[in-house]
């Protein structure tokens, strides 16, 4: 276990490096990050004073590391549009993106895996039917389109829910529900067919044989074999989420970091976008380490072969 | 030679299909409607009447029977440019495929087949690239190289390729030590050849799978930025922009946003059905 926990852990801290120098490269990429900050009325001497003050006429790999260094330290630079430190602006808008991510997951993980069972006991019957076209239909929705219906519907026309923002709890029930559903059917899907195929196995029949209670058979023993793709699923779909929750926290004007990093590229103010994209890239091969990781301890033969 | 075994009972099969038979033909009749587009259209999709804006569409009192889904805020028949939305949806969603197809399935094959350090290398892009978040980064390269079709096809089918690569490499891993690929090794066969000659046409069922359900990500996705404004540009019409430009009057004409989200569900729902139906005929596990 410890050699494949050092091997996962070295390959996570490889695709951090790789990511971090990706969202570092987006500022050269997309233009001449001192225009950006000199604005419009910019000369090009204020841009050259500017290339210097900032350092940005060093080469990449030392300003590269310098940045490095600086976000390290939880620091990342300061914002060209609101002039103020990128970390205070995130970390006042980290707390929604979360909140609506977390409680979407859990939302999704709760329907997802009960409903992947029940489906998978009857393959074909009517709850799996049901079941199958809830994913399908949640595979197709645009989740943005379907959360400007639900304003109107359950906001403007019936009033039951505020339209938009999250000053009160309220404000989070129709973003959650949206996020939730998108994130649901594939969940689901590895749920239903990974117990499908557990369920015909001979342990199974003769765990049932022995007149163990239905229930017990299904979580004791089915369901810790199905849940390894699950696993690494969820972590995925966590991710997704993270990523869809930007055009979810424009719909339904949530201060969060989707919405944040958006109104920054429509700003051009580079840092902001830089460190949205760096966490939440950071937050997904965190996640999916620990997902192989729980997997490996689950299913000894995972951490045996490598 | 197997091939004439095989055919007739995959055609029984897939005409049994619901969902591939019910999907394809949806997809079908779209693609139909997008090359027809300038026959099927009533209207000129561009063309502004100011005097006749937003007129409600046929279930709605008041409508206006030239403009059978009504006008928009610029007073464009909403008919037309729901049909030529279907232009750009399927354009977008073939054309990045035909990029990320590409560039997927070479790095998968090489990958797969070779194994070792090009593997590792490969491997490790892959999961680079996994991690970084799509939405945000599409959207940041589409915000600096200007929004255009060209841009958001370069920018997409740049991104989107790793479902490719994941199984088209997954499919070369499993191909590499059959027997007939080992004879063609043996009998000093090019590696190009057996690369795209021989492992490739023998997972094409595989890909055909990924290339569907990828063409309806991608519908979502170019959906998704031109609804940000970072997609599509006005006055193209595209569903995603349809919607947010009819976000603005919502509250009174609330058909506005759900006409072009409802065509973009049905076909992003048929392409779907589709793409599982024919992962059922070809015999893939998951369902």
């Amino acid at each position: 276990m410890l050699v494949y926990l050092l091997r996962r852990l070295a390959v996570a801290l490889c695709v951090c490096v790789a990511v971090s120098a990706l969202s570092f490269g987006l500022m050269f990429v997309v233009g001449d990050p001192a225009v950006a900050i000199a604005g419009a009325g910019g000369s090009a001497r204020d841009a050259e004073a500017i290339r210097h003050a900032y350092g940005f006429d060093r080469p990449y790999v030392v300003q590269y590391l310098g940045w490095v260094g600086h976000v390290l330290r939880g620091d990342f630079g300061q914002s060209i549009y609101f002039n103020m430190p990128v970390t205070e602006i995130v970390r006042a808008r980290l707390p929604v993106t979360a909140i609506l991510g977390g409680v979407s997951f859990t939302l999704a993980l709760v329907v997802a895996v009960p409903l992947g069972i029940v489906a998978a006991r009857k393959p074909g019957g009517l709850t799996d039917r049901l079941a199958l076209l809830l994913a399908v239909t949640g595979q197709a929705v645009p989740s943005f389109w379907l959360g400007l219906m639900a304003i109107v519907v359950f906001g403007v026309w019936h009033g039951l829910v505020p339209t938009s923002g999250a000053d009160t709890w309220q404000g989070y029930i129709l973003p959650v529900v949206v996020l939730a559903y998108s994130a649901m059917p594939a969940m689901m899907r590895i749920t239903r067919s990974g117990m499908i195929e557990v369920l015909g196995t001979d342990y199974i029949r003769s765990a049932e044989a022995k007149g163990l209670p239905t229930w017990q058979v299904i979580v004791g023993h089915a369901l810790r074999n199905a849940i390894l793709p699950l696993v690494s699923l969820a972590a995925l779909q966590l991710g997704v989420l993270l990523s869809g929750s930007i055009v979810i926290e424009s719909v339904f004007a949530l201060n969060g970091l989707g919405r944040l990093a958006w109104e920054s590229l429509l700003r051009a103010d580079l840092p902001v976008v830089q460190a949205v994209i760096l966490i939440l890239s950071l937050v997904y091969v965190v996640l999916t380490t620990a997902a192989d990781l729980v997997n490996a301890w689950l299913d000894p033969r995972i951490r045996g072969v490598r | 030679m197997a091939e004439e075994v095989i055919r007739p009972a995959l055609w029984r099969r897939g005409l049994r299909n619901v969902a591939l038979m019910s999907g394809g033909s949806v997809v079908v009749l779209m693609v139909l409607v997008a090359v027809l587009a300038p026959l099927l259209a009533p209207h000129d999709p561009y063309s502004q009447d100011l005097t006749r804006r937003l007129l409600p569409p046929f279930w709605i009192e008041g409508t206006d029977p030239t403009h059978l889904l009504g006008t928009d805020h610029l007073g464009r028949d909403y008919l037309s440019r729901l049909i030529y939305g279907a232009r750009i949806s399927l354009g977008v969603g073939f054309g990045v495929v035909l990029v990320s197809g590409l560039i997927g399935i070479s790095l998968g094959l090489v990958a797969g087949y070779f194994g070792g350090l090009a593997d590792m290398g490969i491997s490790f892009i892959i999961t680079t690239r996994l991690s970084l978040p799509i939405v945000l980064v599409a959207l940041a390269a589409v915000a600096f190289a200007g929004a255009s079709l060209a841009t958001l096809i370069t920018v997409l089918g740049l991104l989107l390729w790793d479902r490719f690569a994941v199984v088209s490499r997954a499919a070369a891993q499993s191909l590499r030590s059959r027997d007939f690929i080992k004879g063609l090794r043996a009998i000093g066969a090019g590696q190009v050849r057996i690369l795209f000659l021989e492992l490739l046409p023998n997972m094409r069922a595989a890909l055909i799978v990924v290339m569907t359900l990828e063409v309806a990500n991608v519908i979502l996705l170019e959906a998704a930025l031109s609804f940000l404004g970072l997609g599509v540009r006005a006055p193209t019409p595209s569903w995603g922009l349809m919607i947010s430009e009819g976000r603005d009057n919502i509250l009174f004409d609330p058909w506005l946003t759900a006409l072009p989200g409802a065509a973009l569900c049905v076909l992003v729902l048929a392409v779907n059905l589709l793409g599982d139906g024919l992962r059922d005929i070809t015999g893939g596990r998951l369902k």
